[in-house]
């Protein structure tokens, strides 16, 4: 027998469970473990490929790259949680930080936006607007005219990314034209041999927020309900479309607070949107352990899978390795990933 | 015995209508449930038997016609709006998020927050409260196969998670419960526990509506049968009255409830 006394469990559960079922139960009851085990793997063998991986210098290096993806994917975690998904987040924060970044440098004569530049504490208020706004449009187009979010955001996509060029002629700032404020988020502080940004200070705070919202709220409830069965949630009293939307709006905050943490992260703002962003933060969040279907996930599975992104980029880079190897990784992390959950999903008594 | 009596019903419809598109679900029906009763809503397929009670669980606004709780008009445009009024529904399809745990689907829609600032600004959870009552409701209810509150309810039997479907229909103390087909996807023991369970909440007070298919099981636990036929109220009749292969041809057409045969007013 069992030695395990899990008195969690009903008696019929002990009966006829193999271990690979209890496996199954496990990481259904712990979504973050596969993603956590892979994490701890993968920096075990970067190590022992190069030991200096594990240097407090590199450790600097690889939270500061996860910075963006790690912030986005909170956003895209709480969408893919209500089933949806955003192919648009990327150019969003295009569209926020050049907002941002023009208004901060640019008087009104050479700003297309009719409001006088040269406070940086406004641009960065009014760039965090624009990232909200971009959220209304894609949560009022999902909601209210029932589209499918994959559509949308594929839409607003191109959208945004025309919307920036047009507005903002396709200028690069530069960063000696950055006010210093903008790029706060991009300094770093010392803790022993660890450099560390605000920006990655900013970004674990969101993830404690959200990560508490969504266990312990009203709102978080709704939102895992949403995703898992919304015909459920209706009949249950959940007002669906008005969580959605909300969902939407409250990932288009986050996509302006990125958008300054950008600016500060790259020193420059440039209307080019990074082409692997929108994927790279649907793969963080499938890494980490939630399903695209809606409705099971966790916010630090989604840390973790940022994680196992930067660290796969940077373990192989440090082995000398070709950056394709990467790409293959990460496609086959995905694919893993993707059948882990079908099969975690299958659960029974 | 067939006295009139002025018993006020606790759930009313006159003259419900609701079309979908060209189909007419609902054309002219008319329900009553008395107290302490439980009245079984039968009829064909179509015949606007789920259509009917969607109205009164808020599911479905009827286009035209009149409900009543308590002899009082009400109009539900939600779930919710019906809950507050007392009215509780176990749907067919149950209703409950597979992934969330069994206190989590007890209470959701309306979960407990806690006191204070935090409960009423950023809606926080009293999980704790939550889960200590909801192992009591489970336990009142002679649930004792559910012994994990926080256990995902897609883990659960058929048999568990319709207990936890009624459970939540019950544990707010309401006065009305409305049961779609609570059986249909049971074995027979299970069933036999929910009959079980139904008799029980009427002698505790409260009003069901059963709806049913299985005419034993409806023989069973009903004081009225209504029928419903083509979106309208074919009669009303008891288990006594009439007998199992009578309801059938009422709801098929093939018979007529005549005035005096009629069992509007509870049984006693």
């Amino acid at each position: 027998m069992s030695t395990a006394t899990t008195s969690n469990l009903t008696e019929e559960f002990h009966e006829r469970r193999t271990p690979l079922q209890r496996l199954q139960g496990v990481l259904h009851k712990y979504p973050y473990l596969s993603p956590l085990i892979v994490l701890v793997v993968a920096v075990v063998i970067f190590y022992l490929l190069n030991d200096r991986f594990l240097l407090p210098q590199n450790i600097s290096f690889v939270t500061q790259q996860t910075v963006v993806v790690g912030t986005l994917a909170i956003a895209q975690t709480l969408i893919i949680l209500t089933a949806g998904i955003d192919l648009s987040i990327g150019a969003a924060t295009t569209l926020a930080q050049m907002a941002m970044a023009n208004l901060a440098v640019y008087t009104t004569a050479s700003n297309v936006l009719p409001i006088a530049g040269q406070n940086p504490y406004v641009a960065i208020f009014i760039g965090i607007l624009v990232g909200v706004l971009t959220g209304v449009i894609n949560g009022f187009l999902i909601v209210r005219l029932s589209l499918p979010p994959f559509i949308v955001t594929l839409g607003t996509l191109s959208v945004f990314t025309a919307l920036t060029l047009i507005l903002f002629k396709a200028r690069t700032i530069q960063k000696p034209e950055m006010p210093e404020v903008m790029q706060w988020l991009g300094n770093t502080f010392q803790i022993g041999e660890f450099q560390l940004l605000y920006g990655v200070v900013m970004m674990l705070i969101l993830y404690a927020i959200f990560g508490y919202i969504l266990k312990n709220t009203a709102w978080g409830l709704h939102v895992y309900a949403v995703g898992d069965d919304p015909n459920a949630a209706e009949l249950s009293g959940i007002s669906t479309k008005r969580v959605i939307f909300s969902v939407y709006v409250v990932a288009g905050l986050i996509v302006g607070i990125a958008a300054w943490l950008t600016i500060g992260r790259v020193g420059s703002a440039s209307p080019n949107p990074d082409p692997l962003l929108n994927l790279d933060t649907i793969t963080a969040v499938v890494i980490g352990g939630t399903s695209l279907f809606g409705g099971r996930g966790t916010i630090l599975g989604t840390l973790i899978g940022a994680l196992i992104i930067t660290v796969v980029q940077n373990g192989l880079s440090l082995a000398g390795l070709d950056q394709a190897y990467r790409v293959l990784a990460i496609g086959i992390l995905v694919i893993i990933a993707v059948a882990t959950d079908q099969w975690i999903r299958k659960v029974k008594a | 015995m067939s006295a009139t009596t002025t018993v006020t019903p606790v759930v009313q419809g006159v003259n419900l209508v609701k079309t979908f598109g060209r189909v007419v679900a609902l054309d002219g029906a008319d329900l009553e449930l008395y107290p302490g009763e439980v009245l079984a809503v039968v009829g064909d397929n179509g015949a606007g038997k789920s259509s009917l009670i969607k109205c009164f669980s808020g599911a479905h606004i009827p286009d035209s016609g009149e409900m009543l709780i308590n002899g009082k008009k009400v109009e539900f445009k939600s779930t919710s709006e019906a809950r507050r009024h007392g009215v509780e529904t176990v749907f067919q399809t149950l209703a409950v998020a597979p992934a969330l745990d069994i206190a989590s689907n007890l209470y959701l829609g309306r979960e407990e927050r806690k006191p204070g600032v935090m409960g009423a600004v950023f809606r926080t959870l009293d999980k704790k409260r939550m889960r200590a009552d909801s192992a009591q409701h489970l336990k009142d209810l002679g649930i004792s196969t559910l012994q994990n509150i926080t256990q995902a309810v897609e883990t659960l039997s058929g048999g568990q998670r319709q207990a936890v479907a009624v459970a939540r229909a019950v544990a707010f103390g309401s006065q009305v419960i409305i049961l779609d087909e609570p059986t249909a996807a049971l074995g027979v023991n299970e069933s036999a526990r929910v009959l079980k369970m139904i008799q029980d909440l009427r002698d505790r007070g409260l009003s069901v509506i059963l709806i049913s298919h299985n005419m034993p099981q409806v023989f069973e636990v009903a004081d009225r049968i209504h029928v419903a036929r083509l979106g309208k109220r074919a009669g009303v009749v008891t288990p006594k009255s009439h007998s199992m292969n009578d309801v059938v041809a009422i709801m098929t057409g093939a018979m007529k409830v005549t005035a005096e045969e009629q069992q509007l007013t509870p049984v006693n």
